[in-house]
């Protein structure tokens, strides 16, 4: 079918609604990154058995739809059956033919199959109001976990392209960057750019022929909401482009997305096939004189290559090194043309501004940092997995209403925001809103999204350590502060963890930081030292107790540590025989000592302990 | 034409030429370890740093590699403030951590005030500073044998997937342009070896002195049509040649030249 007009989208629309509502109920099986991980392609399969067997009453085949990552990873494998949003959590293979039975023939809620509330085991049955999900406000996560995103009437149905034809029909390209300027829209990639402003600047620029690039190489380790749209919604991906093609005047995209997420390149891909075949992409898009078509570029998943320029160098077939930005992309970007380059994220969340228009969109989030931005949570906190909340919520209400606070009754220490270049802040920084420049001048950023929560056990110079050593494997190696700088940054920081460095060289490597965010070529190299300076800035006394005490606060670093086996010892012998080294004596029933002359502080015995009688000293 | 201030003294430059051509055109003293007049700027050694503002911008001042950035009329350039002093020596610094047996390094270092490395030094590695230079000289002769492979500390110059690079014809540009002479070469029994490819060496036919690979004779000759006679004896000879043809200067050049 081909869509040639606005009108005869709008009547599809309908049509495709019309054939929703004829499916009198929806079992939506979460293929998500995390779900998958547990097996729930098993479980999508199973209902797809059962129902074949089985003519079940009011449920078709069709009724059984995949979807991308509903967010509340750490309950996965999850299924909701819509109308009513029941969420059944932890779902098993064997749970199937009763959720058919039950809750799809007979309507009976299946009690045990609920998440329940791990403080109060009040049990909710609409996931709408659990509270990881109440205080989200979900718009570039729209469709997620929502819609099967192989199906595009599925998108259709949900508003999907009203978008596109919006601006085809009522907007010039002027009033479309207008719009986007006045919603305040700020880039989701990491540095905040307003994106109406990098729009108008392309569009501006005489030139033959301009480019717009998507950027899904969503380096953080541990972030996954790019691949999580890219995967679970990818029109809005495509649909946010075409609205900026539009506007700038492009006839070429594409959609740069890293190796490692290949479900995401087969979405993305079906999906562009689905929009050209539907009119949605090639020539004369809705019949307009909107001509646009994308390409997919996979990258090598170096980090770096995030970066805009080395972004663009790879796109083109070059190594992808950053360059200089004197002349900014939007004047020289691929192939020297103007190129506007936005995040996943910030092109999905396009269509809906120019949906429901730029008030709305300001009356979400602060005045400086407007809507809504989506963060992965990870490390530890109970409740894992992809949010998305208004700008301007603190990180106490993210941390602890949405994340349900520190798991096993420990003691938030940081939180770790911007990927591996951004900051850990600390327990009097939780009253801080989320929002863009907030977290810089906390010394931290809001990056694409990752958030990482760290409990009592953990030592801010270890952390700094692990993020500086990832740095320095990504960094590209090109210019020297960079490359030299971070690397001698790593080897004092692992110094400290020894217990071998001293004050003059914590002193040495803040003079140090200053020169590598000057010098740097490439934001890398410039946000580089933040994992040292943030938390410098904040534990310097943890910083401090390494080197003049040699103890490590957190009971983290070996060198510093001891384990102690204190009175509580049962003499279970549990930890004498996973001790690796043999340091632990004693018998059945009898106090155990530790030897520390041999004693390599893994933490196997503290670990294997269930009567909390080894203590880190 | 432009003008541009720089250290307070207003000079003419041409709109879009580099600032540090403007500056070493000056003799002011600006240090810089990946810049070539032959090459294209890439801005990896960060130490041609100057400060640059514009009244307009009502003080706020920024940082930038002078090697990269274009003459605009009416810049304020400052090229020794505090900050990129102390930019310079870290700079020099980490360098001489990553090479502390370069000559060159040393004595830049020396220079700034440096004698020793603050820093945990690299032991094992070797003095290249990877500046490019060679990389970006072999482009312009349109080979690009060899390139930057990895990242990090793990990058290296070297020919694609470590192997005799194919493109190579020996023509040196590489080891000669290197700041720091970590490209090695070797000719002898008329064979000439770099990255580990031989090449046939072409010699002199009245004294047998070595003038160029084959290779690099082939790719003047076709390339950029040099007749293939220029190759058959080497500038010594030629000069000494060209002296006996001009008759009354015979034995003074011969003297010059033996
Ligand atoms: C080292 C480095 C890595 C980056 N990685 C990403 C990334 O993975 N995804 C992304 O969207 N932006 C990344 N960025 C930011 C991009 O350079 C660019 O600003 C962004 O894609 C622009 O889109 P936006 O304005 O919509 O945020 C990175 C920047 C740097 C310096
Ligand atoms: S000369 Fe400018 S960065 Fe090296």
């Amino acid at each position: 079918m081909h869509i040639d007009t606005p009108k005869k989208l709008e009547q599809w629309r309908r049509d495709c609604r019309k054939r929703q509502d004829s499916l009198k109920k929806k079992i939506l099986v979460c293929l998500g990154p995390g779900c998958l991980a547990n097996g729930s392609d098993k479980i999508l399969d199973e209902f797809k058995k059962v129902l074949k067997d089985k003519k079940a009453k009011d449920v078709s085949l069709e009724a059984v739809k995949k979807t991308g990552c509903h967010g509340f990873c750490a309950q996965g494998p999850m299924v909701v059956i819509e109308p009513g949003g029941i969420f059944y959590a932890k779902v098993k293979k064997s749970n199937v033919a009763e959720i058919i039975e039950k809750t799809l023939e007979k309507g009976e809620i299946i009690d045990k199959l609920l998440y329940s509330d791990p403080d109060n085991g009040h049990k909710y049955t609409d996931y709408k109001e659990i509270p990881f999900y109440r205080h989200q406000v979900r718009i570039s996560l729209r469709n997620c976990g929502q819609i099967d995103p192989d199906n595009i009437e599925d998108y259709i149905a949900r508003g999907g392209y009203a978008g596109l034809a919006k601006v085809l029909t009522d907007l010039r390209p002027k009033e479309v960057i207008e719009t986007i300027k006045k919603s305040g829209l700020r880039g989701r990639g990491g540095g905040g750019f307003p994106t109406g402003r990098k729009w108008e600047s392309c569009a501006q620029i005489e030139a033959p022929i301009r480019y717009v690039i998507c950027n899904g190489d969503e380096g953080d380790p541990g972030a996954f909401m790019d691949r999580c749209i890219m995967e679970g919604d990818p029109h809005s991906v495509l649909e946010g482009m075409i609205i900026c093609a539009y506007a700038v005047g492009s006839r070429e995209g594409y959609i740069y997305v890293r190796e490692e997420y290949p479900l995401a390149v087969i979405n993305l891909q079906k999906a562009i096939e689905t929009a050209r075949e539907y009119g949605f992409l090639g020539e004369k898009i809705l019949g307009s004189d909107l001509s646009f078509d994308i390409r997919i570029s996979r990258g090598g998943g170096a980090f770096v290559c995030g970066e805009s320029s080395a972004l663009m160098k790879s796109v083109a077939g070059e190594v992808g090194e950053p360059r200089a930005k004197y002349i900014r992309s939007v004047q020289k970007g691929l192939h020297d043309q103007p190129t506007v380059l936005n995040n996943v994220e910030t092109f999905a969340t396009v269509p809906v501004i120019i949906d429901k228009g730029a008030d709305w969109f300001v009356s979400i989030g602060t005045p400086k940092s407007t809507g809504t931005k989506a963060f992965s949570l990870a490390g530890k906190i109970r409740n894992t997995g992809l949010i998305e909340i208004p700008m301007g919520m603190t990180l106490r209400e993210i941390i602890y209403n949405i994340g349900g606070g520190i798991p096993d009754g420990r003691e938030f220490k940081a939180v770790q925001t911007g990927g591996p270049s951004g900051g850990c802040l600390p327990a009097d920084k939780l009253d801080l809103p989320v929002d863009f420049d907030t977290l810089t001048k906390a010394g931290s950023m809001m990056g694409s999204g990752g958030m990482i929560i760290m409990d009592d056990r953990t030592c801010p110079v270890e952390v700094a350590r692990y993020f500086l050593e990832f740095l320095v494997h990504e960094s590209c190696g090109k210019c020297v502060p960079c490359r030299e700088g971070l690397l001698q940054l790593y080897k004092y920081c692992t110094k400290i963890t020894r217990g071998e460095a001293t004050e003059a060289d914590l002193a040495l490597m803040e003079r140090l930081s200053k020169t590598i965010v000057t010098a740097s070529l490439c934001g890398l190299g410039q946000s580089g030292p933040n994992p040292f300076l943030s938390t410098v800035q904040y534990f310097r006394d943890e910083y401090l107790a390494h080197i003049r005490d040699r103890k490590c606060p957190g009971g983290v670093c070996r060198e510093l540590i001891q384990y102690v086996i204190n009175d509580k010892c049962t003499g279970c012998m549990a930890c004498l025989s996973v001790c690796p080294v043999g340091a632990i004596s004693g018998e059945k029933k009898k106090l155990h000592v530790i030897d520390q002359d041999k004693c390599d502080a893994c933490g196997s015995c503290h670990d294997v302990c269930t009567f909390a009688a080894i203590d880190i000293k | 034409m432009a003008h541009i201030t720089i250290n307070g003294k207003v000079v003419k430059a041409h709109e879009g030429e580099m600032l540090l051509a403007v500056i070493k055109r000056l003799g002011i003293d600006v240090p810089a370890l990946c810049n070539h007049e032959a090459i294209e700027p890439t801005g990896n050694c960060r130490l041609c740093m100057v400060e640059i503002t514009r009244p307009e911008w009502e003080g706020w001042k920024k940082n930038v590699t002078s090697c990269l950035y274009p003459v605009e009329d009416g810049l304020i350039v400052n090229t020794h403030t505090p900050e990129l002093l102390e930019i310079r020596k870290t700079l020099l610094d980490l360098q001489l951590a990553r090479c502390p047996n370069s000559e060159l390094i040393q004595k830049m270092a020396e220079e700034y005030g440096v004698h020793e490395t603050s820093y945990i030094a690299n032991v094992e590695g070797d003095n290249c500073i990877m500046c490019y230079a060679c990389t970006r000289i072999c482009e312009v002769l349109g080979k690009s044998a060899i390139s930057a492979v990895m990242r990090g500390q793990k990058k290296v110059i070297a020919p694609p997937f470590g192997e005799e690079p194919v493109d190579c014809i020996g023509c040196l540009a590489c080891a000669q342009i290197c700041p720091t002479d970590v490209i090695p070469y070797e000719d002898k029994d008329g064979i000439r070896t770099i990255w580990k490819k031989k090449f046939e060496l072409v010699t002199c036919k009245n004294c047998g002195k070595t003038i160029v690979t084959r290779d690099f004779a082939d790719y003047l000759i076709e390339q950029r049509r040099i007749p293939h006679e220029y190759f058959e004896t080497c500038d010594d000879c030629k000069r000494l040649e060209l002296a006996k043809k001009m008759g009354g200067l015979i034995t003074k050049a011969a003297e010059v030249a033996v």
